[in-house]
């Protein structure tokens, strides 16, 4: 009893891998039946269907990007950093509060490096942020039992929603509707529009650009190193804090960016939307393997896109009021089945 | 960095104590007058409050000299003239306690609290108004307070004494409330079966109508199972991921309640109507005479008699009968903690793998834990639902669970004296007292005041809509200041300042590094 109860992940995993097992046929089953209807769906419009996988693919990216700043401080603290969402959200608000005196309003794409220069504030304002809220409630916790920090997060994402609250006001606001929402070109029938094209456009550099951060500099080797373990690190002249606080703003910076391109793309902003969107990106953080960088994005955009689906196709889409609950679901399910996720790692280096 | 401030505070500490008693105690009085007077030439009605709070502070502070006693029969002397009657009665009562030696002052505490709360009703409405917090509750908030204290006792079997962060409670005070709410409405009214239930009108009404206490048994257990169930795949993983799983369960609950009036067109939930009403409580008239009316027949339409000169209401019947749901969930609160099991939740607490290795089934250990403190927000979301005879999907939101789990924290986890009095402050904070902080706030301070807010029609700070900000700030700086909370079980205290050892990742035999 006691044995099985701290071990039986592998040994279910163990026995899924010898003989069929009921869960692993529950799972194939489940599996199936959203192909059948994902199938069924694409035959009866196609073209509809890629629109809503591109819809997906533009939601995705997004979550991405906030996903991205979960799988990296979990990956170096092991610490789910419930704020992150709220962190997102003030990247909409900063994006807000500067598009009118940047004098972007609605129609004026053509200034568009002044939307680059509008998401890079955003940007550095969520960076700032995140690493401040590493200093102030996370550094002081560093020793403490594991539940600490978590709950200390737990408390800032509701301070920092009630920030956004007093900034702008529980009711919804829109965002001038800068990104341009025609058709950038027509293929096989598909319409393919500017705002989706721009999201993506903007969010793949971003994501090469942090891999290679994470991979090729001083700076992402010494991230990995504290990730694998911070004592040894340590030892071998890397400064631990600094390290983590530079993780926090390169995570900050990413919520900061999401933020910012959510407000152009979805154009309705709420002060409630850091929370759900934040467990949305976190879930597709632990789908793809929580710590692993492909895997978020993989996750993101596998989200994204159930989401899209789920919105938006027409032959039996358990529709929007459902959206959460199915979220939740495959969290929980990808969590009791497979908490390594998707990719199979726990951290950036496999370990 | 932790570890600095916790040495500057200690040697702080061990200076103060160096010191003669006499200089401690001179040097309280100044500062403390001194903090008063300032308060004095801000605001009058602050005074007193301060030298209430001050005057407690000063009976931990000082060394027990002769002159504390005729100093404290000063202070309660100088509010008798100057303040409310009220205020030096309930001075000389906290006084008196304070004063009894402590091996007697570990019943007679909780016994006085418990009178004040019996005859809260009688005395309720005649006391003191708190400068800035208002007025004491009334009796109806009462009924809200005693049924979150219950809920946060609840969660304190989960989180304080098994150490499993559990972010989805409201799930179980959802599943508690809807049960009370289909065995107790008009909700299914193509059936029609009834039992033990009083007050119906007519009698012969439609739907399923049972009676509330058996209901009350039956939401708690039936919560309880909901809990294993949610617990048996879930409580393998590891602390953190636990707290993600239980939120989504929380979420999921609520958006079944809110979407639930059209299971394939069946009306579950009633959706984001909710179902209302829900039949009173009540003992029936057989009961009710064989008592001499003790018992009321029916909550909501009795009680004509004056006691003590009080009118009494249905309020109070509901109040009282919440504190004796309280009383019993506290009881066991405390025989859980000290029985076999309980000290198994401690161990597993404190280390998941020693535990194991000393024989304690992880799993079925867990499970009972979770199953318990569910089965306790089953039964208060059920009398809650009934004392408001309605249950709508909005009372289950993700902020429910951080506002219980706040009040936890507040008080200290793992110790049940200290989430009563957390979780007392706090659900008084709710209902009433953040309403009456703001309106304080907006009159006296006069740049927020007179500040528009955006997205509010009226100038000045809506102090209740940012009440989930307040907990999440006092949850920071609890657990950054005083992570064991205001009054701690002194184990649990021990643990999060030393330190234990952490269950290092999902399975025992997989020890990941990064452990400082």
């Amino acid at each position: 009893m006691t044995a099985d109860a701290s071990t039986s992940t592998p040994v279910l995993a163990r026995i899924a891998a010898r003989r069929p097992s009921l869960i692993g046929i529950l799972g194939l089953a489940l599996v199936a039946l959203v192909v059948v209807w994902l199938v069924v769906n694409f035959t009866k419009a196609p073209s509809y269907f890629a629109e809503v996988f591109l819809i997906g693919l533009a939601l995705g990216s997004m979550y991405a990007l906030i996903a991205l700043g979960y799988t990296l401080v979990y990956g170096i603290l092991e610490l789910i950093n419930f704020a992150h969402g709220d962190v997102f959200m003030l990247g909409s608000m900063f994006a807000l509060t500067f598009v009118g005196p940047l004098g972007l309003k609605a129609g004026t794409f053509s200034l568009w490096p002044l939307v680059v220069v509008l998401i890079v504030i955003s940007m550095v304002c969520c960076g700032a942020i995140n690493a401040a809220i590493e200093f102030v409630a996370y550094r002081p916790l560093r020793s403490a039992p594991r539940l600490a920090p978590l709950i200390t997060a737990i408390g800032m994402s509701f301070i920092l929603e009630d920030v956004g609250l007093l900034w702008k006001g529980s009711a919804p606001i829109s965002f001038p509707t800068l990104l341009p929402q025609h058709d950038a070109f027509v293929l096989f029938g598909i319409d393919v529009t500017w705002d989706k094209l721009i999201v993506l456009f903007i969010t793949a550099p971003m994501l090469l650009l942090l891999v290679w951060l994470v991979q090729r500099t001083k700076q992402g080797k010494a991230m990995r190193a504290v990730a694998q373990d911070k004592d040894a690190a340590a030892i071998m002249g890397i400064d631990v804090n600094r390290t983590i606080s530079f993780t926090f703003l390169i995570a900050g910076c990413l919520a900061g960016a999401a933020g910012a391109l959510y407000a152009l793309y979805v154009t309705e902003l709420n002060y409630l939307q850091g929370f759900q969107l934040g467990l949305i990106a976190f879930t597709s953080a632990v789908l793809g393997g929580i710590g692993n960088l492909p895997g978020a994005v993989l996750g993101a955009i596998l989200i994204g896109c159930i989401q899209a689906f789920n919105e938006g196709l027409t032959w039996h889409a358990p529709g929007s009021d459902w959206t959460e609950a199915i979220v939740f679901s495959i969290l929980i399910l990808i969590l009791v089945f497979r908490p390594e996720g998707l990719l199979g790692e726990r951290t950036p280096e496999g370990g | 960095m932790a570890a600095r401030q916790v040495g500057l505070r200690n040697e702080l500490r061990a200076r103060w104590r160096a010191r003669p008693p006499e200089q401690r105690f001179a040097a309280t009085i100044v500062l403390q007058v001194g903090f008063a007077l300032l308060l004095w030439l801000l605001s009058l009605s602050l005074t007193y409050a301060a030298l209430l709070a001050f005057a407690l502070s000063w009976l931990r502070r000082v060394p027990p000299l002769p002159w504390r006693l005729a100093l404290q029969v000063a202070i309660a002397g100088v509010f008798a003239i100057l303040g409310p009657r009220s205020l030096a009665i309930l001075l000389a009562i906290v006084f008196a306690l304070l004063w009894a030696p402590p091996r007697h002052r570990r019943w007679l505490l909780p016994l006085a609290g418990l009178a004040a709360a019996v005859f809260y009703p009688f005395f309720g409405d005649r006391m003191f108004t708190i400068p800035v917090f208002g007025p004491f509750p009334d009796v109806g908030s009462g009924v809200y307070m005693v049924v979150f204290v219950m809920m946060a006792v609840g969660l304190n079997i989960v989180v304080g004494y098994a150490g499993l962060l559990d972010l989805g409670y409201v799930a179980f005070y959802a599943t508690g409330a809807y049960t009370a709410a289909w065995f107790a409405s008009l909700q299914f009214s193509n059936r029609s079966i009834h039992f033990g239930a009083v007050g119906l009108n007519p009698p012969n009404v439609a739907g399923i109508h049972i009676s509330i206490w058996l209901l009350l048994v039956l939401a708690g257990v039936f919560t309880a199972v909901a809990g294993i169930v949610i617990g048996l795949p879930t409580l393998r993983l590891r602390g953190d991921y636990l707290a993600i799983v239980t939120l989504g369960f929380g979420e999921i609950i609520y958006v079944l309640a809110r979407n639930g009036d059209n299971f394939g067109g069946f009306n579950l939930t009633n959706g984001p109507n909710g179902i209302t009403p829900i039949d009173s409580p009540g003992w029936g008239h057989t009961l009710s005479s064989w008592t001499g009316g003790f018992l009321p027949s029916n909550y909501l339409t009795c009680c004509k008699a004056t006691v003590l000169g009080h009118h009494l209401s249905s309020a109070d019947v509901f109040f009282w009968t919440a504190l004796v749901l309280l009383v019993v969930t506290v009881f066991c609160s405390i025989r859980l903690r000290d029985s076999r099991i309980g000290r198994a939740w401690i161990a597993i607490r404190e280390d998941e793998t020693a535990a194991a290795a000393m024989g304690i089934p992880l799993m079925r250990t867990k499970t009972w834990a979770y199953a318990s403190g569910a089965f306790f927000g089953g039964v208060a979301g059920a009398y809650y639902a009934a004392f408001k005879s309605a249950t709508f999907p909005g009372d289950f939101f993700f902020n429910i669970s951080v506002f219980i789990l706040c009040m936890v924290i507040l008080g200290g986890m793992g110790n049940v004296w200290g989430v009563l009095i957390g979780a007392s402050f706090l659900a008084y904070l709710n209902i009433a007292g953040l309403a009456n902080m703001g309106a304080w706030i907006n009159s006296h301070i006069h740049f927020i005041g007179s500040f528009q807010f955006p997205g509010e029609t009226a100038p000045g700070l809506d102090v209740p809509a940012i009440a989930s900000g307040i907990y999440g700030l006092i949850i920071v700086v609890v657990m950054l200041l005083r992570p064991e909370g205001l009054l701690p079980s002194r184990r649990r205290a021990a643990e999060l300042h030393r330190g234990v050892h952490d269950e290092p990742l999902y399975d025992a035999t997989h020890a990941g590094g990064g452990q400082p």
